[in-house]
């Protein structure tokens, strides 16, 4: 499997704050329409962002301002991988129901996650439940993951 | 009827129209504030057939989803009817990945949807 070469690497860490995770997400996108990624591709990082961050802002930190919330990520010309981590007790996905049941259809709550899933390649938490890491593969990119 | 800042509000017949101010519905206070005012236009304002016209949305997050499956409980206990149209193919994807696209009805057009109530 080939290294990918990371062209641009951020770290910020954002406050338990409505709305706090806006800038860093319009930054990640400014680049990766830098990079000329196609409108699908920023429209699916998009989700995975604001659901990742508002998740780790209102559930996990449940906006707590002693809490803050740290985003680190790495990009290149193939690929974006991106790490979201609260201060907050954490969750089994698991435990999520599954929002497209018919039982569950009319819950207006847990679809977030299973958005990330749907538009990045790869989504993982951690045991605890309060770190998500996340990769998108850039569409039509032959690095392999 | 008061005014409103998350969505224009047109009539068509017995059918209030709503269209969207917000191109992408993702800030939480714009999300809280949008489900008040739908929310109002059948409790308050007791509008029993409303039809949203995504024409201008090229984003909305899950917590926006929300707003929309609570607002379609409220039209059912009010027995109105509520459409949705004019949505995007990226924003009909997300429609599509939750299943939302089988609790909503939703048709191409505004004209398509008017003609179904």
């Amino acid at each position: 499997m080939s290294h990918p070469v990371w062209s641009w690497t951020f770290e910020r860490v954002i406050p338990s704050k409505v709305g706090a995770h806006q800038s860093i997400v319009e930054e990640i996108l400014d680049r990766l329409e830098q990079e000329q990624w196609s409108t699908h591709d920023v429209f699916s990082v998009r989700m995975a962002l604001e659901e990742a961050l508002c998740n780790a802002i209102k559930h996990g930190n449940r906006l707590d301002h002693e809490k803050k919330v740290a985003i680190c990520g790495k990009m290149s010309p193939s690929r974006l991988w991106i790490r979201v981590s609260d201060e907050g007790a954490g969750f089994r996905p698991e435990h999520v129901p599954d929002c497209t049941d018919p039982a569950n259809i009319e819950r207006p709550c847990g679809r977030g996650i299973m958005l990330m899933r749907c538009y990045m390649n790869r989504v993982e938490y951690n045991e605890a439940g309060n770190v998500v890491e996340m990769e998108k593969e850039r569409a039509g990119s032959v690095e392999p993951v | 009827m008061a005014g409103h800042r998350r969505v224009q509000v047109s009539n068509v017949g017995d059918v209030t129209v709503v269209r969207f101010v917000d191109r992408k519905i993702l800030d939480e206070a714009n999300i809280q504030e949008l489900g008040q005012e739908l929310f109002q236009l059948i409790e308050e304002d007791h509008r029993k057939n409303l039809l949203l016209n995504f024409s201008s949305v090229e984003f909305l997050s899950s917590a926006a989803l929300g707003k929309l499956i609570t607002l379609d409980k409220k039209v059912k206990a009010h027995r109105g009817k509520l459409k949705l149209s004019n949505i995007r193919p990226e924003i009909y994807e997300v429609f599509a990945i939750t299943k939302l696209n089988k609790l909503f009805d939703i048709k191409d057009d505004e004209a398509d949807a008017l003609a179904v109530f």
